[in-house]
């Protein structure tokens, strides 16, 4: 995706860099943040320099979405204070923040899809002339806003008409129309091609010159650095290192962001890996929006009972598209999956579980749980039927079931009756593993099963997915966009790119050829 | 009231100083509105006027029941005022006797025929807005909206516009006893207030004992998450609106039966008397939160309030105001009390239409803020 081999410390970020170089204009001091009982953020210290681009790096549930939004006035730090121009600032609200020059753009883009560019960048803040809007003058703006950024766009297309990147650029135009100095990027690159990519790069070196403060997320690890000035890593809620362009590598930044010697488990042994459990053929999965398009291409896999396989890719590889076609979520458009033998290409999600096949997804506020719902009502949501006696359930055996879950799955919570928002993320994804599990599965799909907890959490839940592996001869199918976790208990890791497999490894491959394989430092 | 509590407590996550403020609430809003009528008018306060009043709260509670299921799985049910009207009708229209020209003959079918043809009617209707809502993904407020006009209008056309009033039968065509329904009392109680119940009590039973019950909240919690954990949620939404089809109809033959005729326009506006029941009840609009107990208190809050109010002798233009007053009240409070909670569900309907999600991919660690609260249907 990336242009490593033509971009190396960039030469128009080293002479910004060369300019001033201690301004400060926004820092951090001992900023903390707490969601209930989870500390997303523990006193973090953190500058950023006029002018120049500081990178936020770190691990998914480091901290580093949290930060940026106390940054931007989205969320308030339990405890610390941010400062902007050597004064401490307090922002209520992002309406704060924007108008003391802080503007941040989401990584899901905030524009109302059916509007005119032009409406786009005045929303909530119409120019008013005699006759209501004066809208020659705000397109007039919009031009010259859009000229500046060499995105010469029409100020009455409809956004929706737009590229992602071109979106992208009239998010940046309209923080600009505000005249923002500090622009927070999360994650602007993860749904642009690589031209596009260039183009937001030219942008931003552009905004550089032009004295505005970049704060930069990104996964993309080489592409950040391309473009960054100063790197600043997060673990865990807290700042691990920081060091400026010049002085560091990707492997620095890996180094800090996984830590040395965190072990999430190795890949279990002694127990014998049985019969194919599942196998898919040739499956293929068409995209939602552009159905000509596969997001999942005649991928085969097969996985044997006992056996862990990791699938490693980046965002929009078609992990998770193929997890969830494999449970059913997904109708597939071409190929065929075998559980042990028979097809189920054709059976509803439900029939899947009852023959063994679950899955745990990815986002589990939107996908896992019900919010509505007691501890003990999400974990048994999956298997009703098995304390259900005739036409009626039974509260004893289903406290049975309940409470062997919150036993084996190790989940920290006052009791069944709880609710489920009181439970910290590792635990709430305890509980969606502890609710498949329950059902007494053959096969497990864990979809990002990491995502969004700590390291403590992460290492448990790998060592839950290695027992029952070893122990029961659970298949296990877990997919991650984190490289470290790769090396952790899986058998096999399986690399995917563009809807197929790009690479397939045993266990004791390294993080470097891991990446290689992903297209992440491969010339597009 | 006691016998519910301890069913409704193994529902599980039942007992909370929320829930309990919640269910208080219309508790002690009703304990108010019978000691304000009861020092107003001597007459409010007998067992009589009781009766009378439970025999009124029937057809609300019977169609809020109906209701408050839909409402659990986040979806509304717009159309029931007009099966209940269809429903009456179509009673009817059977116990005046069905000609068939074919064959020369007038069936007189007997009145537990007629029960059983005129729930299926309304069971039909349920149908097709429940296969329009989980099939074809019409919004339900569009498509109960839709049944609304439609049921009227075929009522109004079944009879011209006229109001059937014969349905006493005949004991020489063996159809008598439609009257029992609505008219009669069993134990002193009159009968529809015993169909209430026993409509309650099943229904609260299938909510909180049965997997239906759990997949009722489930599917209104989080449809996406319930049906990943193998809850069949479009066969839910079908059968809710089925179940509030049959509820509507139960209270169609029971209200004709009460008026001794059944008419057209019977039931005009009663769908939103029904939601008012359930919402005052406390169950939360987004679904997946309220009860059995709740909408039953709801039903009555309203039908106590409105005959009280007719009682003391206020204009009718003051009644409206008064149950429009209280249902805002009681919104209120709901949105008062789920206020905070509501917050982390919004974002769990994250917008399928945001550009990371569409192409399918991890947005990342953490949510965005910038996700919209997303309407479920």
């Amino acid at each position: 995706m990336s242009h490593l081999d033509s971009t190396a410390p960039a030469p128009a970020a080293a002479s910004g860099d060369a300019r001033r170089d201690d301004e400060v204009v926004l820092s951090a001091r001992n900023v903390a943040k707490s969601f209930g009982s989870v500390q997303a953020l523990k006193t973090v210290n953190f500058d950023v320099f006029r002018g120049q681009v500081t990178t936020l790096f770190g691990e998914n549930g480091a901290g580093k979405s949290t930060l940026m939004k106390v940054l931007s006035g989205v969320i308030q730090p339990t405890s610390g204070e941010i400062v902007l121009d050597g004064e401490p600032v307090r922002f209520a609200s992002t309406t704060d923040a924007t108008r003391l020059g802080i503007s941040i753009i989401h990584q899901e883009l905030s524009l109302a899809p059916n509007l005119s560019v032009r409406d786009n960048i005045f929303m909530g803040r119409e120019i008013k002339g005699p006759t209501g809007i004066d809208f020659a003058e705000e397109a007039r703006q919009t031009r010259a806003l859009m000229e500046a950024l060499d995105e010469p766009i029409d100020p009455l297309t409809p956004v929706e008409d737009l590229r992602l990147g071109q979106q992208q650029i009239v998010e940046i135009a309209r923080a600009l129309s505000v005249n923002s100095r500090i622009l927070i990027m999360d994650e602007p690159t993860s749904a642009l091609s690589a031209s596009e990519v260039e183009v937001l790069f030219r942008v931003i070196r552009d905004l550089k010159s032009r004295g505005v403060s970049i704060v930069y997320i990104s996964h993309h690890l080489e592409e950040a650095l391309t473009i960054t000035d100063h790197a600043v890593v997060l673990r865990d809620g807290v700042m691990t290192a920081y060091a400026k362009r010049a002085d560091i590598d990707l492997e620095w930044i890996v180094r800090n962001m996984v830590g040395d010697n965190f072990d999430l488990g190795s890949p279990p042994t002694g127990h014998t890996i049985g019969e194919v459990a599942l196998a898919i053929e040739e499956v293929s999965v068409a995209d939602v929006n552009v159905p000509e398009r596969s997001v999942v291409d005649r991928l085969s896999l097969t996985v044997r009972a006992g056996e862990i396989v990791c699938i490693y890719g980046l965002m929009g590889a078609g992990r998770t598209e193929l997890l969830e076609c494999i449970a059913g979520r997904v109708p597939l458009s071409g190929g065929r999956v075998l559980l042990e033998g028979v097809d189920v290409s054709r059976l509803s999600i439900a029939e899947r579980i009852d023959n063994g096949l679950v899955l745990v997804p990815e986002d589990r506020q939107r996908d896992g749980l019900v919010q509505t719902m007691s501890v003990g009502e999400n974990l048994s949501l999956a298997s009703i039927k098995a304390f259900t006696k005739g036409l009626l359930t039974s509260g004893s055996r289903e406290r049975g079931v309940i409470d062997e879950s919150i036993a084996s799955v190790h989940i920290k919570t006052d009791g069944p009756r709880a609710d489920i928002g009181s439970l910290s993320g590792g635990n709430q994804q305890k509980v969606v593993i502890g609710k498949m599990l329950a059902t007494h599965p053959r096969v497990v799909l864990l979809d990002e099963p990491s995502r969004g907890i700590d390291i403590g959490a992460k290492a448990e839940v790998f060592k839950l997915l290695a027992e029952g592996a070893a122990r029961q001869g659970l298949a296990v199918i877990f997919s991650t966009s984190e490289v470290g976790e790769c090396l952790s208990i899986a058998h096999r890791i399986v690399v995917m790119s563009r809807g197929r497999i790009a690479a397939e490894f045993g266990a004791d491959v390294s993080k470097e050829q891991i990446m290689a394989a992903s297209g992440e430092s491969v010339v597009a | 009231m006691s016998n519910h509590s301890h069913t409704a407590r193994r529902q599980g996550g039942g007992f909370d100083l929320g829930r309990m403020l919640l269910e208080g609430r219309a508790f002690f809003a009703l304990i108010a509105i019978i000691v304000i009528f009861s020092l107003l008018s001597p007459v409010y306060f007998s067992t009589g006027n009781f009766l009378t009043m439970s025999s009124h709260v029937a057809i609300f509670g019977l169609l809020s029941i109906g209701m408050l299921l839909v409402i659990l799985t986040g979806g509304i049910d717009l159309s029931v005022g007009s099966t209940l009207g269809l429903c009456g009708v179509v009673a009817g229209f059977l116990m005046q006797g069905v000609t068939l020209d074919a064959f020369g003959v007038t069936l007189y079918p007997p009145v537990w025929v007629v029960v059983i043809l005129t729930c299926a009617v309304g069971a039909f209707i349920g149908a097709i807005n429940g296969v329009l809502i989980a099939y074809f993904k019409v919004p339900a407020f569009v498509a109960t909206l839709g049944l609304l006009y439609v049921a009227r209008g075929v009522a109004l056309l079944m009879t011209d516009g006229l109001t059937y009033n014969n349905l006493g039968g005949d004991p020489a065509l063996g159809n008598t006893g439609f009257d029992w329904l609505g008219f009669n009392r069993l134990f002193g109680v009159p009968v529809g207030v015993w169909v209430l119940a026993i409509v309650a009590v099943v229904t609260l039973l299938a909510l909180a004992r049965t997997p239906f019950g759990r997949w009722v909240y489930s599917t209104g919690g989080n449809a996406r998450a319930a049906e990943l954990s193998g809850v069949p949620v479009k066969r839910v939404q079908v059968s809710v609106y089925v179940l509030s089809g049959i509820c509507a109809a139960i209270a169609g033959l029971v209200l004709s039966s009460q008026l001794t005729s059944a008419g057209p326009t019977a039931g005009t506006t009663y769908e939103l008397t029904a939601i008012a029941g359930v919402v005052i009840g406390g169950a939360a609009l987004t679904g997946g939160r309220g009860g059995v107990r709740g909408t039953l208190l709801g039903a009555f809050v309203i039908g106590f309030l409105s005959d009280g109010l007719v009682i003391i002798g206020v204009s009718s233009y003051w009644q409206t105001v008064f149950t429009g007053a209280v249902i805002v009240l009681a919104v209120l409070l709901n949105s008062i009390q789920y206020g905070g909670r509501r917050k982390t569900a919004a974002q769990t309907s994250a917008t399928p239409s945001s550009p990371a999600a569409s192409s399918g991919q991890a947005p990342g660690d953490g949510k965005s803020p910038a996700a919209k609260p997303a309407t479920q249907h």
